[in-house]
This record gives structure tokens, C-alpha cells and sequence, in this order.
């Protein structure tokens, strides 16, 4: 099954996107990765305020099967959080690039944004088997 | 068919990987003499004849069953109804693991659970998981679970210095290297109060005994008091607590703990020579995820029946793998169902009147003990079923004196407790008659003629 991978987003290498939005970027996990975890049914967000640096594990998602850390693509302060999947984590399923974006970061770098890969090379990579 | 599992080819081919001529070369490092030392063993016995020497060593021990025990100190010696032992030892459910494929043994789920259900209840928590290894074990893992639900970033972890002196020890074992600081607890006299001062917004959590070690029960109002200053600071408060001692006193939920852990041996479950015991986990609801253990939960099948379930799993090692809540998942079912067994067994009153005996006696005979000349209790506040005493004589040199008189005595506290030099903590349990009480303040009398 081919995975929905939008052209104006960028990606990490462990599945994380991420969308700029002026100094700030909205992250998520891929289409790719809701459907290799499966039905999400938790999902831990950290708190606003918090720092972190791009790579850290900023949250939880929590799988029938697996539970995975979130990692931050980018480093930065969180500004918001998508209080929304703590009442009701499947939206991460039913929409992962939209309803189901989890954390706002107020960037620290942005620069970082040039060592995310873009759709061409994240869509390279989920056919390699995504390692 | 050999059950060696390597072929002569095999082992030439790992020598040679290794550069290695023989095996016998990879000893070579341990002296010839050590190598096989000579064993001087009698002559083999019978059945009959090794049965009887083996009784004749046992025989040497002072075993509760024939001395009146006054020793407690964290072990605890109380009745086990028969149906324990019976019930534990059927086959069914005589093995120490929980199986692979777990939902294949609903009986065995269905036991876990109930006995998770009843530690809800005995400790008014929302969730109890299916224990750790013993009471050490618990408080070691309530503390990471506290440093988890603070997401790393606080760094105390308070410690009451009248929590269970092995407690202590194990929680530093087990917390070696993880960056964590535990404090509190080296000054003896840090009481309530001094902790309390103690906390900050670093504090990841203050851990509590009620009854203490040293026998005293904490007030739940002052424990009240105490959990709203530890969630002011955003800390967690974490108890442990003697589970015979909930039949008659407050359970820690409904004074505001957030992790309620103990020893769970007292529970139907033979003293052994230290073990096998086990360490029950309660904790609220909102916090189940970052529990460790395992956990059993109620659901239904696809025919609406009820059924039980290994639930959470994915915090476990097998999933997680080293970011599992614990790297620990055995839990110690065989004792905890000897705990849910003993539980059912004596239900509510039955486990109200056991406490209730304990506390009586325990009074009756600090009383009577109290009335002797160089007999001091030093217990002021209440006591559960243990009090400090000091003698008029070193208590290794006493407990010599009672062993000859037919009684286990107390804990020397001058091993743990410098400060307490020539005091013994006494336990009296519902296994203590009141003859025997008062035996033994005849025979404390003499021992100071």
C-alpha cells in the first residue's frame, strides 16, 4: 500500500514531519509510520514550555502492539501541543498530516531545516523499508 | 542421541578461532591444584539414613513453629489458614511463571487479577500490578516510576530514614548511576517535619513508611498534611505500608499517596528463611502507564463472556526493550496468589480481627514489659504490632537468654540503628498467646536478677 507522503512537508529518518509555519514548525508522525504501528491508542505529549533539542525524544505513541518514542525533527521551545489525542489518540490514524499533528516547536535553528528530507528523499526512504 | 550440544568439529573449529590449542588451555590461568580439588565426602547414604541426618540438621534450627517468635523487623510471622497451602499447591496453578500466551490460562489471569483487585481495595488505589520481588524491590521501582512520571527532569528522591533500612539499600542498588540523589534519610532524627522542608521543585518524590520500621503508626491527618505539601511542589508521595496493619488503619489512597508498595509475605505466606516473598505495586489510574510490571486486566470476548488479558504490554521489556518501565517483568505469582488466597480466606473482618490481635497483644505485653526495672518502651506514639525496648543488657546477649527459654527475639536495632544502641525492636503478632506474653516478661525478669 502506498503511503500518503505531501511535498510541502519535510521528514526525519524516524518518521517524524514537520511543516514551517514563520518561526515555528508543526510535527507529526508520517502516514507511514500510523500504519506500521498500527491503531494508536496513546499518545503522550510533552509539556509547554519544555526545550529540546533536535533528536530527543519529545513524547510516546502507544500502539496496539508497539509503543515508539516521538523524536523532535527539530530543535526548539514547545509552544503547543494537540491536546486533542489525549481524548481521542486514533485521530494519529485517521489523519496524520492534519487533525493529528501532535507538538508546535518555536524554532531554535532554523537552519535545521536543511538536514530534514524532503518528500523526494523521505518517499526513498519508506521504500527501502524505512530504516 | 548425545546431549552434548557440540560435536568434537565444533569445538576443534572455536579453538581455532580463537587461537587456542585445547581447552584444557583455557584454564590454564587457575592454578592445578584448584582445578579439582579433592572432595572429602563420607561414603554415600540411603534414603532412609540421609533423611535422618538431614532431620537432625533442621533440627538445629529455631524454627517459629516451635518458638515463640518476637522477631519482625519487615518478615512477619502469622497464621496461614490451611486452604492456602492447598489451594497454591494444586496443579493447575503450581508454577512460578506466567505462561507464555498468557490468555491460554484464563485461571491463572483470573487469580492475578483478583489479587490485584484486593490490593486495590486493602491499599485504596485504583491499579495494582501482579508484584515485584519483595518489598526492597517495590519501593525501588515506585521510585524510578516517580523519576518516569517526572520525565527525568527531577533529580531528589526524599527518603524517610524510618523506611525499612533494606528498603533503603536496595532503592541505592538499584538506582546506582542513574543520576538520581537520594537523600533524607541520613540524619536519624529527620522526622516529618524535616522532610517536609526538605522538598523542592527538584523533589521527584518522598517516599514513607507507616508503620514505620520502627513499629509507629503515622497519623493520616499529618500524612494528609504531608501528601499536599509533596503535590504543591509537584512531587509524588509514596507509602509503604505493613498490609495486615490496613485492616484496622487508613488505607495511604485516602490520605493522597500516589504509589502505595510493601511487603506483601505477611499475606499468607511463610517467613522461608527471607524468601521467596513478594513486593505489592498500587498506584492511581492516571499514572498506570508509567507502572512497571505486569498488569491483568478484565475485558470481554468476541461472544460478550468475560476474560482476562495481559494488558499495557507494550511498557514491558519484551516490546520496549531498554525504555520499558522496568527491566524487571517477573512478577512473584505463586506468592501473590498465596496473598489473594489468605485475603479471600480472611476477608474483611477476618482481617480486621487479625490486626486488632496484633495490636492488643503488642500493647499488652509493651505494658507489661514497660513495668520491669531497666526495661524502658521507647515507643511514644502508636504502635501497630512492633516497639522499640531498651534492655539493660547488650539484645545479642538477651536474645541468647530467650533462645534458651524458648523464644526468638527481637531485632537488635544497634546493627541499623547506632543510636538505639541496646534496643530491640519486639514484634507480637496473633501467633503470640497472652500465656506466652506473660512467660516471657517472667523470664525478662530474671534475666536482670
Amino acid at each position: 500500500m502506498a503511503h500518503r507522503i505531501p511535498e510541502d512537508l519535510r521528514y526525519s529518518r524516524t518518521h517524524e514531519w514537520a511543516r514551517q509555519e514563520g518561526p515555528t514548525a508543526v510535527v507529526g508522525i508520517s502516514d507511514y509510520a500510523q500504519a506500521q504501528l498500527g491503531d494508536v491508542v496513546y499518545v503522550e505529549l510533552p509539556e509547554v514550555g519544555e526545550e529540546y533539542r533536535q533528536g530527543d525524544s519529545i513524547g510516546v505513541v502507544e500502539s496496539v502492539k508497539a509503543t515508539s518514542d516521538i523524536y523532535a525533527p527539530l530543535s526548539g521551545k514547545v509552544v503547543g501541543i494537540n491536546q486533542a489525542l489525549m481524548d481521542d489518540p486514533s485521530i494519529v490514524n485517521r489523519d496524520p498530516y492534519g487533525e493529528g499533528w501532535m507538538v508546535r516547536l518555536e524554532l531554535a535553528d532554523p537552519a535545521e531545516w536543511e538536514t530534514l528530507l524532503d518528500a523526494a528523499a523521505y518517499a526513498r526512504l519508506v521504500e527501502e523499508g524505512g530504516h | 542421541m548425545a546431549y552434548t550440544p557440540h560435536t568434537e568439529a565444533q569445538r576443534r573449529e572455536m579453538l581455532q578461532t580463537i587461537g587456542a590449542e585445547s581447552v584444557a588451555e583455557l584454564f590454564a590461568d587457575v592454578p592445578a591444584t584448584c582445578r579439582f580439588p579433592e572432595l572429602k565426602l563420607p561414603a554415600p547414604l540411603s534414603e532412609v539414613e540421609i533423611l535422618r541426618e538431614l532431620r537432625e540438621l533442621a533440627s538445629w534450627n529455631a524454627s517459629a513453629e516451635e518458638f515463640t517468635c518476637l522477631l519482625g523487623a519487615g518478615a512477619y510471622h502469622h497464621y496461614i489458614p490451611s486452604v492456602v497451602q492447598t489451594i497454591v499447591g494444586r496443579s493447575e496453578f503450581y508454577t512460578a511463571y506466567t505462561p507464555y500466551q498468557p490468555e491460554i490460562s484464563q485461571g491463572t489471569l483470573q487469580a492475578i487479577f483478583e489479587y490485584q483487585s484486593m490490593i486495590c481495595a486493602l491499599t485504596g488505589m485504583e491499579v495494582a500490578n501482579a508484584s515485584h520481588y519483595d518489598g526492597g524491590t517495590a519501593v525501588a521501582e515506585a521510585i524510578i516510576m516517580a523519576a518516569n512520571v517526572a520525565r527525568g527532569r527531577r533529580r531528589r528522591i526524599l527518603l524517610s530514614p524510618d523506611l525499612h533500612p533494606e528498603y533503603r539499600q536496595v532503592a541505592r542498588t538499584y538506582l546506582r548511576g542513574s543520576g538520581l540523589e537520594l537523600l533524607g534519610d541520613e540524619r536519624p532524627e529527620n522526622d516529618l517535619d524535616a522532610l517536609e522542608k526538605m522538598l523542592d521543585g527538584d523533589t521527584c518524590c518522598l517516599v514513607v513508611q507507616t508503620p514505620t520500621f520502627l513499629g509507629e503508626v503515622l497519623s493520616p491527618e499529618r500524612l494528609r498534611r504531608l501528601a499536599e505539601a509533596v503535590h504543591a511542589v509537584g512531587a509524588m508521595l509514596i507509602v509503604a505500608v505493613d498490609p495486615i496493619s490496613l485492616g484496622l488503619f487508613v488505607p495511604p489512597g485516602e490520605y493522597g499517596a500516589d504509589i502505595v508498595v510493601g511487603e506483601g509475605q505477611a499475606l499468607g505466606n511463610p517467613l522461608n528463611f527471607g524468601g521467596p516473598y513478594l513486593g505489592f505495586f498500587a498506584c492511581r489510574r492516571d499514572d498506570v502507564r508509567k507502572m512497571a510490571g505486569r498488569l491483568v486486566g478484565q475485558t470481554v470476548d468476541a461472544g460478550g463472556r468475560r476474560g482476562f488479558v495481559l494488558t499495557l504490554s507494550t511498557r514491558e521489556q519484551h516490546i520496549r526493550r531498554e525504555k520499558a518501565t522496568s527491566n524487571i517483568c517477573t512478577n512473584q505469582s505463586l506468592n501473590a496468589l498465596a496473598a489473594a488466597v489468605y485475603l479471600a480466606a480472611l476477608g474483611k473482618q477476618g482481617l480486621w480481627r487479625i490486626a486488632e490481635i496484633c495490636y492488643h497483644r503488642a500493647h499488652y505485653a509493651a505494658q507489661k514489659i514497660g513495668r520491669l526495672r531497666g526495661f524502658e518502651v521507647r515507643s511514644t506514639r502508636p504502635f501497630f504490632k512492633e516497639f522499640v525496648v531498651s534492655c539493660p543488657l547488650p539484645v545479642d546477649e538477651l536474645n541468647d537468654r530467650l533462645l534458651e527459654e524458648g523464644f526468638i527475639g527481637g531485632f537488635d536495632l544497634s546493627q541499623t540503628h547506632p543510636h538505639l544502641e541496646r534496643c530491640t525492636l519486639l514484634c507480637v503478632t496473633e501467633m503470640v498467646p497472652v500465656p506466652e506474653i506473660d512467660r516471657l516478661v517472667r523470664v525478662l525478669r530474671e534475666v536482670t536478677r
